[in-house]
């Protein structure tokens, strides 16, 4: 067709037939109020971090990379996210192999589900009491006779660690459950009569195959743990030991008010998770990627 | 070759019943197939056929009744335990893993040293005739392909039986047709005994020694594909092997196997095939291709024709008689709608049921 | 699925069923915790409390104006719903009707709103709010809250969506419907239960949404969860039954509107969903 034929068909015709059309058009309201509301405050916010109260361009990054009471909170955040994340595939994958299993799967699901809606809050609340010295769960432990004094649970790591296992498995869970369901069981059915027991299934054929779901599931949680804030403050020690990054961008913003200095730690947050993200679903590059079917069907 | 098939002398089914809670699904099947012998399982959806194959892969346990290789009790063994090769449906194929390792899977689950499954594998994928191909992923390959692989995985690890659930269902009809000369050829060269599930009769009456056919969990015929396309035992194995006709009269004289059915005014004659007693309901079942249009003064059905479709070399008719029974049948003309006719068949292609039960 | 009978996989699940039991058990103890606390007259260092008593209720709905922040969070709440149904779901409906250059990019833009954890992308954009005087009032509560839930209905949409035969809409088409026609009898009616689940969804989320909230929220423009973080935060000012009971109120607000939304829904449907 010569450029004179284009040319003649109308406009109108020429964007439809690439897809452009007045229906097209429904998404244009989402993608201007997302233009406006998140990527407009982001960009705002990466210029805004290198416009410092005083100093030159790169002032905030320099203070932040050097006061430790700044630095130290990528580290200390990494320190609870990772393994926070980490047991949270480690509890919720066994979990969701038995679910699988059930034929009934509903009710099950729904209590796991539960501590999604209850939120951060809630659940820091709720273990205020029940982790505390007089709480039930160390008045059990010291019942059975498996501790002599109650364990200190709380306001130190280990109250935000849990908080964070508790409200971040359920995600996981799901997650992972619909990444299980996803895998034909003839394969499973088709291992079992070629001589593979339970653990050379699991080990040759279920595990390859959910290792690519099970990495965008840790990147998914791992991003989750490392914006922890309300149970960072509420139940460990804001200024010592869970000390994140999220407290940190907070005091910035709402206590010195320097918001030039709170968008550079914004952004710090955001380029470390950006990177964890990126190193894990590089090495997700390595696996096998298609459909977990077992053919044509 | 090296491929070998396992010796048995005998799988024994005995009084083997499944209950899907109150659903039986499978009701005393007893049943003995001798090593090398192709058994196609056929029957309508819902039969039982793929319980039964299930129950034998041990993939489902029976609620009832045992399975017996010889003298040893198998039912209670887990599916890895068997050892029988088993091509699934969908293929079941390993999507993440090369042709090569698919089909060495069973042979590492056995423990097989490295240097004697590359040799195997290898001669296994001659055999399905896919070299060239094993380094490829299942994805990558075609539906026939596919099917090969799955072949070759079960039948590498040189399994007593092979068990084979619809394998050609999800084929295009050409494919069928060529993968169902394969299926018998790599049958005819190893000689492993195979258990076949289809619904297609026609596939079962081309690739079994001896065809089983279910109806409702339960086993209605054992026999050879000639007796089954010829002497069907029972009026509902005569319409699923393709006798459509099926038309109710009297019987009216039973003798050395002969039975006549007086139908309206007409007495047909034909074969018995169960026993009769003259006076009581029966059935005579003819296949369409058996049954043509007679001159008006000669005995036969009497029908009115309701339409002709042009068939190359023949016409195919249907009409309907008095009492609203379908008739089908070949004609070498034309009919027009409406027209009477007379429906005859060769006594020898007519066969006489009693009364359905 | 094979079924086992071996000792080790017996093992195994008894392992696995221990497993959910304590998880389980551990989290409605805590639930109960709250519950038990909210009802007590007092409660040290022994198993139950000394009495029970209601009257932290109607303490906590005095003491924290839990009139005026349920008033304010449903307010919030159903306008955040209604808008990202307005915005969300035109949106889900052109993405999933037409294939067109840069729609991937387009995709990418509703995703990582989801992606991106609330408190990173919250605290740029709490800044843009107060600088432009939005923050501080319920519109910057509501402008927030949005930004997650419009790509959340949209990814809960496109699937629901694309599962409806074009088809249908030829034959409205041809049979004489205008768009708008087509809209309110044919599409409406096959996308209610689709819409209602996802809305049911974005309510729960929104109650339940802290951060972004907590970062906009001014003092007449708190939700519930936002007023039970400064209650727990400021705890030894107030009795702790009070603030459980508060707590227990908010609990009640949102598990509601799960059980809900999970008579429509199965939960693993909608994450295999939203996770294309």
């Amino acid at each position: 067709m010569s450029s004179a034929d284009l040319s003649s068909i109308p406009l109108k015709q020429r964007l439809a037939a690439r897809g452009y059309d007045g229906l097209t058009l429904l998404c244009l309201p989402a993608i201007l109020f997302l233009l406006a509301l998140f990527i407009y405050p982001f960009l705002y916010g990466l210029v805004l971090s290198f416009e410092p109260k005083q100093g030159g361009i790169f002032a905030n990054y320099q203070r932040f990379f050097s006061d430790s009471f700044l630095y130290g909170t990528i580290g200390t955040t990494l320190w609870l996210a990772l393994p926070v994340t980490i047991a949270t595939l480690v509890l919720a994958i066994p979990i969701a192999f038995r679910v699988r299993l059930m034929k009934n799967q509903r009710l099950l699901t729904t209590i796991l589900v539960v501590p999604i809606t209850l939120g951060t809050v809630l659940v820091a609340e709720g273990l205020l009491n029940y982790l505390g010295p007089q709480g039930w769960f160390n008045r059990t432990l010291m019942t059975f006779g498996i501790i002599s004094s109650p364990v200190k649970l709380l306001h130190n790591y280990w109250g935000v660690m849990l908080s964070l296992v508790i409200t971040g498995f359920p995600f996981t869970f799901l997650l992972t459950l619909s990444y299980l369901s996803g895998i034909d069981p003839a394969l499973e059915q088709a291992g079992a009569t070629l001589g593979a027991g339970p653990w050379d299934r699991f080990k040759h054929i279920l595990l390859p195959l959910l290792l690519p779901g099970l990495a965008i599931t840790f990147c998914l949680s791992f991003v989750q743990a490392f914006s922890v804030f309300p149970s960072a403050v509420l139940l460990g020690a804001p200024s010592g030991p869970t000390r994140v990054i999220s407290i940190a961008a907070y005091q910035a913003a709402f206590e010195e008010y320097d918001y030039s200095m709170a968008s550079a730690v914004a952004m710090i947050m955001g380029v470390v998770q950006l990177t964890i993200v990126v190193l894990v679903l590089g090495v997700r590059g390595l696996f096998y990627r298609g459909p977990a079917g077992g053919g044509k069907g | 070759m090296t491929i070998n098939a396992a010796s048995f002398s005998e799988l024994r089914l005995d009084r083997l019943s499944r209950d899907f809670g109150t659903h039986n699904a499978l009701k005393d099947v007893s049943l003995t197939i001798k090593q090398g012998e192709f058994i196609a399982l056929l029957g309508p959806s819902g039969c039982g056929k793929s319980t039964t194959l299930n129950l034998i892969a041990g993939l489902l346990p029976a609620t009832g009744g045992g399975i017996w290789l010889d003298d040893k009790r198998i039912d209670p063994l887990r599916p890895e335990e068997r050892g029988f090769g088993m091509v699934f449906q969908n293929y079941a194929l390993f999507p993440h893993m090369s042709v090569n390792k698919n089909i060495g899977f069973g042979l590492k689950m056995r423990g097989v040293p490295r240097a004697e499954i590359d040799k195997r594998v290898a001669e296994a994928a001659a055999l399905v005739r896919l070299q060239g191909q094993t380094e490829k992923l299942p994805g990558q390959l075609s539906g026939g392909q596919q099917q090969r692989v799955a072949i070759a995985r079960a039948i590498v690890v040189e399994p007593p039986l092979v068990l084979m659930d619809e394998p050609l269902s999800n084929l295009d009809a050409k494919l069928r047709l060529e993968m169902r000369a394969e299926i018998r050829r790599i049958h005819n060269t190893l000689g492993a005994t195979t258990i076949y599930v289809t619904h297609d009769q026609e596939e079962a009456l081309s690739l079994a020694d001896r065809i089983v056919v279910l109806r409702d969990g339960q086993v209605r015929q054992v026999g050879s594909p000639e007796d089954l396309f010829l002497r069907p035992d029972h009026l509902d194995v005569a319409e699923f092997m393709g006798f459509r006709n099926k038309v109710k009269g009297k019987v009216a004289s039973v003798a050395d196997g002969k039975a006549s059915v007086a139908v309206g005014d007409a007495e047909i004659s034909g074969r018995a095939r169960e026993a009769l007693s003259a006076g009581a309901e029966g059935f005579i079942a003819i296949r369409p291709e058996d049954l043509h249009p007679v001159a008006g003064s000669q005995p036969g059905l009497k029908a009115q024709v309701v339409s002709t479709e042009f068939r190359g070399r023949e016409f195919v008719g249907f009409a309907r008689m008095a009492d609203g029974t379908d008739l089908s049948f070949l004609a070498h003309d034309k009919l027009s709608p409406g027209e009477a006719v007379t429906l005859a068949a060769e006594a020898d292609r007519v066969l006489v049921y009693g009364a359905v039960a | 699925m094979v079924k086992d009978t071996r000792l080790s996989t017996k093992l195994w699940a008894a392992a696995n069923w221990a497993l959910i039991g304590f998880f389980v058990v551990n989290l409605l103890a805590m639930i109960a915790t709250v519950v038990v606390s909210s009802f007590s007259t007092r409660w040290l260092g022994t198993w139950l409390p000394a009495g029970w008593t209601t009257r932290w209720y109607s303490a906590a709905w005095a003491e924290f104006q839990l009139y005026d922040v349920l008033f304010v969070t449903f307010q919030i709440a159903f306008l955040v719903v209604f808008l990202s149904g307005l915005i969300g779901v035109p949106a889900a409906y052109a993405l999933a009707r037409r294939d067109f250059p840069g729609k991937k990019l387009i995709m990418l833009l509703f995703l990582l709103p989801l992606l991106v954890p609330p408190i990173t992308f919250g605290i740029p954009l709490a800044t843009v709010l107060y600088q432009t005087g939005f923050a501080g009032s319920m519109s910057g509560v509501v402008l927030a809250n949005l930004v997650p839930t419009v790509p959340f209905v949209i990814l809960v949409m496109i699937p629901f969506i694309e599962q409806i035969d074009t088809k249908i809409e030829s034959a409205a088409r041809v049979f004489g419907a205008n768009t708008f026609q087509l809209f309110i009898h044919v599409l409406l009616p096959l996308l209610a239960p689709g819409i209602l689940a996802a809305l049911l969804l974005v309510l729960v989320r929104t109650l339940a949404m802290f951060e972004l909230t907590f970062l906009t929220a001014g003092p007449t423009s708190q939700t519930l969860v936002v007023a039970l973080y400064y209650a727990v935060f400021a705890a030894g000012v107030r009795a702790v039954q009070s603030i459980d009971a508060m707590a227990v109120i908010y609990m009640a607000t949102t598990l509601i509107w799960l059980v809900i939304a999970l008579r429509f829904v199965n939960p693993t449907q909608i994450v295999a969903r939203a996770k294309k």
